[in-house]
């Protein structure tokens, strides 16, 4: 397989997916052939619109389904061959709340714990230790059904984590918490990667988040990677930073002159008066252009500085924004119902 | 051998190494295939022992069956003193009492239809909690628990089996509170030995085997529920009625006993009958013990193969 130069310090695949491709029913392409690694101890974020197939590949991933063709390695073990040895070695956060709210948040970390098959002095240590972490000690011996929409979410990755997993999948882990919850969620995610030196697979539907949290990502759309890479690297790939200014009173065409400013890529008058210009180092150009037409006898009247955004990028990518998509009704149901039980 | 020994080296190079402190490396796994069955299955016991609202409204409908329908069609009225009397004929009391007592016995292979029904309630008590055993898996499946299950190395043949073992113990118990109340109501207690409650409840248990099993093979791909409610009444009065559990089958005809004759339910009512009553059956024991566990093994099994092939979408 490829290269994994762990001797001198490189980082080594800790899944490898190669070629993995899903028809359902002969005719609908879910999965069409995606080949990435995913490096040892990274957090990988996952993005595309519904119906991508995000969720098709992480359940190819855990094994929940068997690819049509292609492979994929998972901690060394082929998901095919030997997915009881991959289900040893991974946790899963699902999307949905799937604790039994008629039992405790203990009694639910137990039964995770259970299936298995971790010894009970083991498991209650773990079980814990877990609940310390996120913070759910005081509330462990209450029925699920009582907790709040941040607490189950913390439940679900205590559970996630109660065989200590190489990788962590987390499918959307923050949908419908509200903006403090989810940055709360996000802390206690890191501090268990940390402390458990895990890597994490997660896909969200929060741009910012990635951006702020991933190593990587990975852009998929209609079944296909059409992006990865760092967050800087994908955002990198639009051009770099966008200035538009508007000129006072000019007739002429500004365009050579503005193309002549350091790091500047590409210049376009937009009308007139106003010009769009693409900069590698915005904050550095700005000024600049500002001095030179300055100097030129010309009057700047508006500036505005745009970083491109993961918003952008994704927009570039796969023609639509991340927030008006429309799933199937069987997703959207299921995510109202998630939302619906996250705040109640 | 080396095979496997390569992959291990690979698993292990994989997993990193050990600088994580040994947290990393301590998927303990024990060696059972059935470990997580009773975890699974306790998991339903739960859910139920905890919500007795549940179990007592699961009673209520074979206590009202018993109570409306075992005393109001009091069978054994119409052949016994006011039931029959025919103008002209002076036939002596004793004689009619006799005969009605001899005509009970010849049908109902019992004196009073409260006791034959009692024990039809134990049968309809189990299919009925049978039936619904499907319905845990579409909510599970639902509910996403499912997928969370299906991810963990439990074995995919105890997240099956435990949905069967849940719905067996539950409708034994709920069995064994129907006959202490039909005792407490009047059932017949003159021919009860343990044994034969023993026995008894061991074709109950049968039953609730195979037919737990049945309707959650009909629910292992299902992701709604109201399909699965249709199915189930669509299938519990037709296999209810196509049995001997509330009329003797030799009074009916031909073709509905053909029915009655290959359905389960009439199996175990046959042997309760003979064992809790002392009721002349319509075969042996060892035959109906035979075709009971027949029933319950190749439905279990069906159900465990189907369940790897298709729990996963």
């Amino acid at each position: 397989m490829s290269g994994d130069n762990s001797a001198n310090g490189e980082r080594r695949a800790i899944m490898q997916i190669r070629e993995l491709k899903k028809i359902f029913n002969g005719t609908v392409v879910a999965v069409d052939g995606v080949t990435f690694d995913v490096y040892e101890g990274e957090i990988f974020g996952f993005l595309g619109p519904n119906g991508a197939g995000k969720t098709t590949t992480i359940s190819m991933l855990t094994t929940l389904l068997r690819p049509t063709s292609g492979t994929a390695t998972v901690c060394g073990f082929d998901i095919l061959k030997e997915p009881n040895e991959v289900r040893k070695r991974i946790g899963v956060v699902p999307q949905e709340y799937t604790a039994d709210e008629d039992l405790t948040g203990y009694e639910n970390i137990m039964f995770c714990a259970d299936l298995y098959g971790i010894p009970r002095k083991v498991s209650r240590e773990r079980a814990d230790e877990l609940l310390k972490l996120v913070e759910l000690e005081a509330a462990k011996d209450r029925k699920v059904e009582t907790y709040s929409g941040g607490m189950r979410r913390r439940l679900e990755l205590a559970c996630g984590l109660i065989n200590h997993p190489r990788v962590l999948f987390l499918d959307e882990p923050t949908l419908g918490l509200d903006v403090q919850t989810r940055a709360a969620v996000w802390q206690y995610i890191r501090r268990l990667k940390e402390e458990y030196g895990m890597t994490l697979f997660l896909t969200t539907h929060y741009l910012e988040e990635a951006d702020s949290l991933c190593d990587r990502i990975a852009i998929i759309d209609h079944g296909k990677i059409v992006k990865i890479g760092s967050p800087k690297e994908l955002k990198d790939s639009l051009g770099g930073d966008v200035i538009e200014l508007g000129v006072q009173e000019a007739e002429d065409d500004l365009t050579p002159l503005m193309s002549s400013v350091q790091h500047v890529k590409e210049v376009r008058r937009l009308t007139p008066s106003e010009y769009r210009i693409k900069s590698e180092l915005g904050e550095v150009t700005a000024p600049m252009i500002i001095d030179t037409l300055r100097s030129k006898g010309y009057k700047v009247s508006k500036i505005s500085l745009t970083r491109p955004t993961l918003d952008q990028v994704y927009l570039e990518l796969t023609g639509k924004s991340i927030r008006e998509e429309n799933g199937d009704r069987m997703q959207a149901m299921r995510q109202r119902m998630i939302m619906r039980r996250a705040r109640g | 051998m080396s095979e496997s020994e390569a992959k291990a080296n690979l698993a292990q190079q994989a997993s990193g190494p050990k600088s994580y402190g040994d947290k990393t490396n301590s998927t303990i796994i024990s060696s059972s295939p059935y470990h997580g069955l009773w975890a699974l299955t306790n998991r339903e016991l739960k859910k139920w022992y905890k919500n007795p609202v549940i179990l007592l409204l699961s009673l209520i409908q074979p206590v009202l069956w018993l109570g409306l329908f075992g005393k109001a069609m009091n069978f054994g009225a119409i052949f016994t003193e006011g039931g029959l009397n025919i103008p002209g004929l002076n036939i002596p009391k004793e004689v009619i009492n006799q005969l009605g007592n001899m005509l009970m016995l010849n049908v109902f292979g019992t004196s009073d239809y409260f006791s034959f029904l009692a024990v039809g309630m134990l049968s309809f008590i189990i299919i009925f909690t049978a039936m619904f055993s499907g319905m845990s898996i579409v909510w599970d499946r639902r509910l996403g628990t499912l997928n969370k299950v299906l991810s963990t190395p439990v074995a995919r043949g105890s997240i099956v089996m435990s949905k069967i073992l849940s719905s067996v113990i539950r409708s034994l118990v709920q069995a064994s509170i129907i006959l202490v109340l039909a005792v407490l109501l009047g059932m017949n207690t003159s021919s009860m030995t343990l044994l034969g409650i023993i026995g008894a409840f061991a074709s109950l248990a049968l039953l609730s085997f195979g037919f737990s099993a049945v309707f959650l093979m009909l629910a292992l791909r299902s992701t709604n529920q109201n399909t699965q409610m249709a199915i189930v009444n669509l299938l519990n009065l037709p296999l209810l009625f196509g049995s001997n559990a509330l009329f003797p089958a030799n009074l009916m005809p031909e073709w509905l006993q053909a029915f009655v004759k290959v359905n389960p339910i009439s199996y175990a009512t046959d042997i309760g009958r003979q064992l809790l009553l002392g009721a002349k059956g319509m075969g042996t024991l060892a035959f109906d013990f035979a075709y009971l566990t027949a029933f319950a093994a190749v439905f279990s099994i069906v159900g465990i193969v189907l369940s790897w092939r298709f729990l996963a979408k």
